[in-house]
């Protein structure tokens, strides 16, 4: 069982209130997932010609101004770093995949969670209420996110095995369920150059779509695709920087919510995790059918 | 002879104050003993099992959006819930009466062996799965594998129905008025006659409903299932 939680605001004016309204949702699905928690946001993107990538430590502690002044040395290139204890955002100038092996290199400690011009990655193990307060995430802002609550039944617990996965630039997934082929998933996709992080069927899942989308499927195509390729059970949720999106396999054994309403998009496992919405009562409410695809634009 | 204080006979319980554990022991321990035999829910903001296991001649009136399991196993009870239902929506009910005003997740009426399930909005995958005797009306339309392995106990369906409707059926029966996107294996459909006519006016008129029992269609099991035949290279 897990717990997954997305919302969009759709007024500019609500994208400060989107960590606020998030955290009783996510924190609302605790029974569902309280092992590991997480969360995607997009935010404002950075100037073109930019990229950021968010770092994580794990429980060693590392000095994030000491490691911005050796990439400063190794990459002459503009980077700055914001840091909240054990997680960071790197803000770079150079490209992204000479950024992240020198970090595999030089800081093994590291973890790069993303990789994009508008998505920013927290996840944790631990109780969802002590990671939201762990990473402010009543603090954040934006224009939608992904989140995730995790109870693991597939693979071990730790940080680099909780949601959301993340691949290619600016694209994260959150699933619900288990996925009874990703093994052959896995096959089919190193041969092509793509590497994975963990034994976890989820991350199968995400290198898959993002795969398709590097070949030239929209989101929309790609799911598609994945309903003849991907076998188990799944309420997938999905971001990218321009797009949420839902999706559920032919069983529907998985649940999901939908609340709509002129402000917002909210989307949860169960509707406890919505019941706290401002005008939650005048939201048009639905459970999205199997194998259909129901997406929203920022 | 003195004026006596009329005594009351409703109880309100406000969940976004009072424990989910609080209402179940009182409909469960309480109610029946201080004459109480209404008893209204306010916020139940998606909560689990509300008044599950009753066994009393209760009527809970639920104002709101409830979660998995609402009215689970009810006997004698009339829940009636003034929102959407979350998965299992009177799972194993034994008797009485379910009312959902709005859709119906998964597995509603899973299992229930008697009693009445009234939906008025959608009801999702696998609703009636394993009937065994009771009663499901559904005002609009029911998702794949309803009524699978229905045992016994009839089901209505004013609107359509998904794939596999009724797969692997014995004794129980399905009227639908829709479209029927497809039949489960062994099920199929059979001419209406007056008995079933009057089954569906009457279990219509039970659900506040007026669909004219002309226009719905018997789905029934063709029993080529019934019995395992080992010899038979039988397949499903």
């Amino acid at each position: 069982m897990c717990g997954i939680v997305g919302l969009l605001v759709k007024k500019p004016s609500l994208r400060h209130q989107l960590g606020a309204l998030m955290v009783p949702m996510l924190t609302g699905m605790t029974e569902r997932g309280p092992d590991s928690a997480g969360l995607a946001v997009y935010t404002t993107p950075v100037p073109p010609g930019r990229r950021k990538l968010s770092l994580y430590s794990g429980e060693h502690p590392v000095d994030w101004s000491e490691l911005l002044g050796r990439v400063r040395h190794a990459i002459a290139e503009t980077h700055e770093i914001a840091a909240h204890g054990n997680q960071a955002v790197l803000t770079t100038a150079a490209e992204a995949d000479q950024v992240v092996s020198w970090l595999k290199r030089h800081a093994p400690g590291v973890a790069v969670l993303s990789v994009g011009q508008s998505i920013d990655l927290y996840k944790d193990v631990g109780a969802p209420a002590d990671i939201a307060r762990r990473y402010r995430f009543s603090e954040l802002h934006g224009t939608h996110l992904v989140g995730h609550t995790r109870m693991a039944t597939e693979s071990a617990v730790t940080p680099a095995h909780a949601h959301p996965f993340t691949a290619g630039r600016d694209f994260c997934l959150v699933h619900n369920g288990s996925l009874s082929n990703p093994h052959l998933v896995r096959k089919h996709l190193e041969p092509l150059g793509i590497e994975f992080e963990t034994d976890n069927d989820t991350e199968a899942a995400c290198r898959f779509f993002e795969w398709r989308l590097r070949e030239g499927d929209d989101l929309e195509q790609a799911v598609e695709r994945g309903f003849s390729q991907l076998d188990g059970f799944f309420t997938f949720l999905m971001g990218t920087d321009q797009e949420l999106l839902i999706v559920r396999d032919a069983f529907a054994c998985k649940p999901a919510v939908v609340a709509e309403t002129d402000d917002y998009v909210a989307i949860a496992s169960e509707f406890r995790s919505l019941a706290h919405l401002p005008d939650i009562g005048q939201a048009s409410l639905f459970e999205p059918k199997p194998e259909e695809i129901y997406s929203w634009r920022i | 002879m003195a004026n006596l204080k009329p005594v009351p006979s409703a109880r309100e319980f406000d969940l976004s104050r009072d424990s989910l554990r609080q209402l179940n022991l009182y409909l469960h321990k309480h109610a029946v003993g201080e004459g109480i035999s209404q008893i209204r829910v306010q916020h139940p903001d998606g909560a689990h099992s509300i008044a599950c296991g009753l066994d009393a001649d209760l009527d809970v009136q639920i104002h709101g959006h409830v979660g998995y399991y609402v009215a689970g196993m009810n006997q004698l009870a009339t829940v009636t819930i003034h929102g959407n239902a979350g998965p299992g929506a009177a799972e194993n009910m034994m008797s009485g009466r379910v009312h959902v005003k709005g859709f119906a997740s998964t597995s509603a009426g899973a299992s229930a062996h008697g009693g009445l399930l009234v939906i008025d909005g959608d009801a999702s995958l696998r609703c009636g799965i394993s009937l065994k005797g009771a009663d499901i009306v559904v005002g609009g339309s029911v998702g794949s594998f309803s009524a699978f392995m229905a045992q016994a106990g009839r089901m209505v369906i004013c609107g359509d129905a998904e794939d596999a409707l009724g797969d692997s059926l014995y004794e129980a029966v399905i009227y639908v008025r829709g479209r029927v996107r497809s039949l489960g294996a062994d099920a199929r459909f059979e001419p209406m006659t007056d008995t079933d006519r009057a089954a569906v006016k009457g279990l219509l008129s039970l659900a506040g409903r007026s669909e004219d029992p002309g226009t719905f269609k018997r789905v029934a099991s063709a029993k080529s299932l019934y019995h395992w035949h080992a010899d038979a290279n039988q397949e499903y």
